[in-house]
């Protein structure tokens, strides 16, 4: 039985972190206009009036925007509220095209869910306070050399990212370390691949997420005062930023300080947090319904349907490759980590019935060459049909699973046929009971030592011998009947 | 004298051009005349567009047989109308009578324009505004006043002036305009003109630099109430660019003239006492109630009605008005468009700089409010309450349309008063429109019509109101009783 | 009674991205006061049994199609812009 949400404690302190992750959604336009999304094109050149904020212009509400956020909010176990409506968020700043963001207030699309974080021996259960939608801002590049703000006599603002459509997802406070920030992260990731409706990556900017940190006594029910800590791009700078920031702060409260409230950022160059202003202006929004949008009602049929649209979510998947395929649960979760993965294992398993043997294959020869190569699953030359046929070649005897290594390289590089490989190779594994017999009787009488040894009853001498016929037939022989074979003329 | 052609309605100008009696040149020549007399000293344009204007009839006359035989002179063509200056004409200025739009040029059409272009009508130029639609008296432009001209040393109401002027002028035959609180009735009722402020909804305000999103429609200026319905007829209509634009791409177009002519014979009339306010000028209150006796022969069902939370109306405005300004204005910080402060050295400095020098004081005051209103500690008593009671004021018209087919009352509760007479006063000057908010908090259509003039020669306009989606109510009792009162004067001592 | 102060409006012109000098500051204290002692007549209204209306539509549920449009290119983008400097708008230090 797996520990549910065990109690951390680090030096007589708990560390209370909460998460706030934007996932740009993967649709085809902006989320209240027409344009087109994109990455890395021209500036400016993907802007239309509305995005740009043009004096006249209004909203239009993109309705793959609003099912792509509900999606999200049902895997996320979110109550899905059958009304909701967007809010103006008032500020000023030179990437904002109306200098007003249209986002959601008290009536989010999705709210009170959970995220199950498996972290090995115990399980944390992430409360997931709200899920809404929003509108992204544009993009700004200080001119100065360092390209920081605060080096750069001026910007320069692009609006093309401007009203791409942000799910923003806010966690409770319910994380109790920077590994669980990170677990939390890579699950929360996977699950929105899983929906197919984000690409997820932080590199380009569609996943991003900050935290807010505190530390408190054990045993304290209060909340200590806490920072937010922005420029996490990265899972590992998520995790050493958090470490930073808390035994930071730890440092702070257990000498007698207090901790200031403020907004701090991630450097990754000196792996420290560092106060991104040393004056922090509370920010008053004025947030009030937005009068040019009209309000969304969600009736239950349609919130049914969209469940059944959300495809079966690692969780499910992972618990059902261990009941139905009799995995380990570190199999399961290494497969259902990767949603490609996940699909192509089951696509195997269509064509072939040793999981064991798929998922081996999968996690350890096929994995190892799709990271040197930096290829995707899904563009890799191997399809299932492809790998059950080297498996069942193995299974048949007719190659070894050593030479079958070879046999899956040259697949993955080239995209033959393994059948094809070995009729072309000669590496056809030697599995007839006559031809191996006259070698390995070769072996037994050129080796009367370890033949001694075994007849003596020292088992390990066998893999000399085995070894011998392995090298005589250059790897080719069927081990496993070599082995029999030998035994039988020995004994 | 017989009128010249720049004071015809558009319908009897459509129907000669089709019949060949007049040519576009023509209308335009007049129009241009008029101009060339009466502008300079009235100021209801900001942008002329003369030569376009023969531009556009000469090319118009040159087909105009071709059109007349396959019947596509539509009502509206080769009329020259002006356009309020903030509605987006692609390619041509638009300020908004402001300082910080001074240089804007819109990369695109408003819906209204599309339509209109599409309907073949000639723009006769941006007409002059209250800064931003803000004001009752059009003495808060960046460029200057615009003349009652009826008399040129008074306001011709606001905040669509220009466009009222315009028409009451013959320096166009119809314009179109904004409504957020009165920008329509008010200023058609100091000049003596038509003016429908539609139900909120029925016409896309895409392209409309906005006041106060849930309040504003565009409406149109005209002559009669017949040219009133055709015209609303080309601008109505659901429009894919606007979520607040009622319909939808599969409902038919309206036709509003099959209202014209009809019978008000048992339409019930309520009068709501809380618009007889004691401000209201006696001249005026007797103009009113000429016409309801007028209603009453013809059959109408006059009673009096009481709509207690219009008390409050006034109050209700200036909170969500300015609230929704506040955050529509937000966006004129001189990075995209508009005017620019060189001389900041920073980001918040430029800010402030360019809104400071680009805004009028009407506008900061606005702003301002509307600031307070939403601001942390004062949303709740300020703007969240403020639309509680609109709910009230909703009710009221609720209940009181299950009796009434319309309301009636005076549109302004005063003639044409004197330039510079209530502009030291914003609270003043907010009282002008005291007759004409009630209706925008509902959304609810109303139209202006004259009502006569007054001892001193100022025309009277008359309020009626209609429950949401009824235009059918208002043009059935606006066109009987324009027929009834038959106002029929115009300021011709301009062209002396 | 005094429904705003000089530091209320000091604070508010901020939010807003205005800015008044000292006189101009005693000036549009004074008119917003004014006018806020007016509106505040609301206070005194009964709403407990409604709530607040943000639109008079019935209407909800207006959507777009997730297609295409359309952009302005580039220098259509920029036409208005009070300063550009590499395809983008270019502002002053940000502060």
């Amino acid at each position: 039985m797996v520990q549910e949400n065990k109690e951390l404690i680090n030096d007589g302190y708990e560390t209370v972190i909460g998460l706030e992750t934007h996932v740009e959604l993967s649709t085809a336009t902006k989320m209240f206009c027409g344009c087109a999304l994109s990455f890395g094109a021209e500036p400016n050149s993907c802007t239309c009036p509305v995005c740009l904020g043009h004096p006249g212009t209004l909203p239009v509400i993109n309705e793959k925007a609003i099912l792509y956020a509900i999606k999200i909010a049902l895997a996320l176990n979110c109550t899905v509220n059958k009304y909701t409506i967007f809010h103006r968020k008032n500020y000023f700043y030179p990437d904002m095209p109306k200098n007003y963001q249209i986002s959601q207030y008290d009536l989010p699309i999705g709210s009170n869910g959970y995220l199950d974080v498996d972290m090995g021996d115990y399980t944390r259960r992430v409360g997931i306070t709200r899920v809404h939608l929003e509108e992204d801002t544009g993009k700004l590049i200080h001119t100065g050399s360092t390209g920081r703000i605060s080096e750069s006599a001026s910007s320069i603002v692009d609006f093309n990212r401007a009203g791409t459509p942000l799910v923003e997802i806010v966690t409770e406070p319910d994380i109790r370390s920077a590994a669980e920030a990170k677990e939390y992260l890579v699950a929360l990731r996977n699950l929105i691949l899983y929906l197919d409706v984000s690409d997820c990556s932080m590199e380009e900017g569609s996943l991003r997420c900050d935290a807010n940190v505190s530390v408190r006594p054990a045993g304290s029910e209060s909340m200590g005062t806490k920072t937010e800590i922005k420029n996490l791009n990265s899972f590992r700078f998520m995790q050493r930023g958090l470490e930073y920031e808390v035994s930071r702060q730890a440092g702070i409260v257990s000498s007698g300080g207090k901790v200031i409230q403020q907004t701090r950022h991630y450097d990754n160059v000196t792996d420290t947090t560092k106060p991104l202003r040393t004056k922090e202006e509370a920010h008053d929004y004025r947030y009030f319904p937005e009068p040019d949008l009209v309000p969304i009602h969600l009736d239950k049929e349609q919130a049914g349907k969209l469940k059944e649209q959300i495809p079966e979510l690692p969780g499910q998947k992972s618990a059902r490759y261990i009941s139905d395929f009799g995995l380990s649960l570190y199999d399961a979760k290494f497969l259902t980590g990767d949603r490609q993965y996940a699909l192509f294992f089951e696509e195997c398993m269509k064509l072939y019935k040793n999981a064991k043997a798929v998922a081996n294959w999968l996690m350890g020869d096929f994995s190892a060459l799709l990271n040197k190569e930096s290829l995707n699953l899904s563009e890799s030359k191997i399809n299932a049909a492809k790998l059950v046929s080297m498996l069942e070649l193995i299974d048949s005897g007719k190659i070894s699973s050593k030479i079958a290594k070879s046999v899956f390289e040259e697949m993955f590089y080239k995209g033959t046929d393994p059948a094809e490989i070995i009729a072309g190779s000669g590496l056809e594994q030697i599995s007839d009971e006559g031809e191996l017999e006259l070698i390995i009787d070769e072996v037994i009488k050129s080796n009367p030592g370890p033949v001694a040894q075994l007849k003596d009853g020292k088992e390990k001498a066998i893999g000399f011998l085995v070894g011998q016929v392995m090298a005589k037939t250059k790897g080719k022989a069927n081990p496993r009947l070599v082995n029999e074979i030998i035994l039988r003329k020995i004994k | 004298m017989e009128l010249p052609l720049n004071f015809y309605p558009a319908h009897k100008l459509n129907k000669m051009l089709r019949q060949k009696q007049v040519s576009a040149s023509e209308i335009v020549d007049a129009v241009i005349c008029a101009i060339d007399k009466a502008e300079a000293r009235m100021h209801a344009y900001l942008r002329v567009e003369s030569k376009e204007m023969a531009q556009a009839a000469a090319g118009f006359d040159s087909k105009s047989d071709a059109l007349a035989k396959n019947g596509s002179i539509s009502d509206f063509c080769a009329i020259p109308i002006a356009i309020k200056d903030n509605i987006c004409t692609k390619g041509i200025t638009t300020t908004c009578a402001s300082k910080i739009l001074s240089n804007y040029i819109p990369v695109y059409d408003a819906t209204v324009i599309k339509r209109l272009k599409a309907a073949g009508y000639i723009l006769s130029g941006k007409a002059n505004m209250d800064e931003f639609a803000m004001g009752s008296s059009n003495e808060n432009s960046y460029f200057g006043p615009v003349k009652n001209p009826w008399d040129l040393e008074r306001v011709p109401g606001g905040s669509s002036g220009g466009p009222a002027a315009s028409v009451a002028a013959g320096t166009a035959i119809c314009s179109l305009g904004s409504d957020t609180g009165g920008s329509i009735r008010q200023p058609a009722s100091l000049c003596g003109v038509v003016g429908l402020k539609p139900t909120y909804g029925l016409v896309s305000r895409y392209g409309l630099i906005a006041f106060a999103s849930s309040l504003d429609q565009i409406g149109p200026f005209t002559r009669d109430v017949e040219d009133s319905a055709r015209l609303l007829n080309v601008i109505c209509g659901w429009d894919e660019n606007d979520s607040t634009s009622i319909g939808s791409a599969e409902a038919g177009s309206q036709d509003y003239t099959k209202y014209l002519g009809c019978s008000i014979k048992g339409l019930k009339i309520g009068v709501p006492k809380e618009l007889m306010v004691k401000e209201v000028d006696g001249e005026v209150r007797q103009k009113v109630n000429e016409a309801l006796a007028l209603a009453e022969s013809a059959g109408a069902i006059v009673e009096e009605i009481s709509l207690p939370s219009l008390e409050y109306a006034l109050s209700v405005y200036y909170i969500i008005a300015p609230s929704e300004a506040s955050s529509n204005l937000s966006r004129f910080d001189g990075v995209r468009y508009g005017y620019r402060n060189r001389d900041a050295a920073t980001l918040r400095q430029m800010y402030k700089k360019s809104r400071a020098q680009g805004f009028g004081p009407e506008v900061k005051r606005r702003i301002m409010i509307g600031t307070y209103s939403l601001s942390a500690g004062y949303y709740d008593a300020y703007y969240e309450k403020a639309q509680r009671v609109r709910t009230l004021i909703i009710n009221d018209f609720n209940n009181a349309f299950k009796k009434y087919d319309v309301l009636i009352s005076p549109t302004s509760p005063s003639t044409a008063f004197r330039i510079g007479e209530k502009a030291g006063d914003p609270l003043k000057m907010y009282m002008s429109d005291i007759c004409t908010i009630p209706v925008n908090l509902a959304g609810i259509p109303a139209i202006s019509i004259p009502a006569g003039l007054s001892s001193e020669g100022l025309p009277v306009g008359l309020q009626i109101i209609a429950d949401t989606l009824r235009e059918d109510n208002i043009f059935r009792m606006a066109h009987a009783l324009e027929e009834a009162i038959g106002f029929d004067s115009h300021p011709m001592y301009l062209y002396k | 009674m005094s429904f705003i102060s000089k530091d209320d409006v000091r604070h508010v012109a901020k939010l807003a991205e205005l800015e008044f000098d000292d006189a101009e500051t005693d000036k549009i204290t004074s008119e917003l006061d004014r006018i806020l002692g007016h509106v505040a007549a609301i206070s005194k209204v009964d709403t407990s049994n409604v709530a607040p209306t943000s639109h008079t539509l019935k209407i909800s549920n207006v959507f777009r199609q997730d297609v295409k449009k359309e952009s302005l290119s580039a220098d259509e983008a920029l036409s208005n812009a009070p300063e550009e400097q590499d395809g983008g708008f270019l502002v002053p230090k940000i502060d």
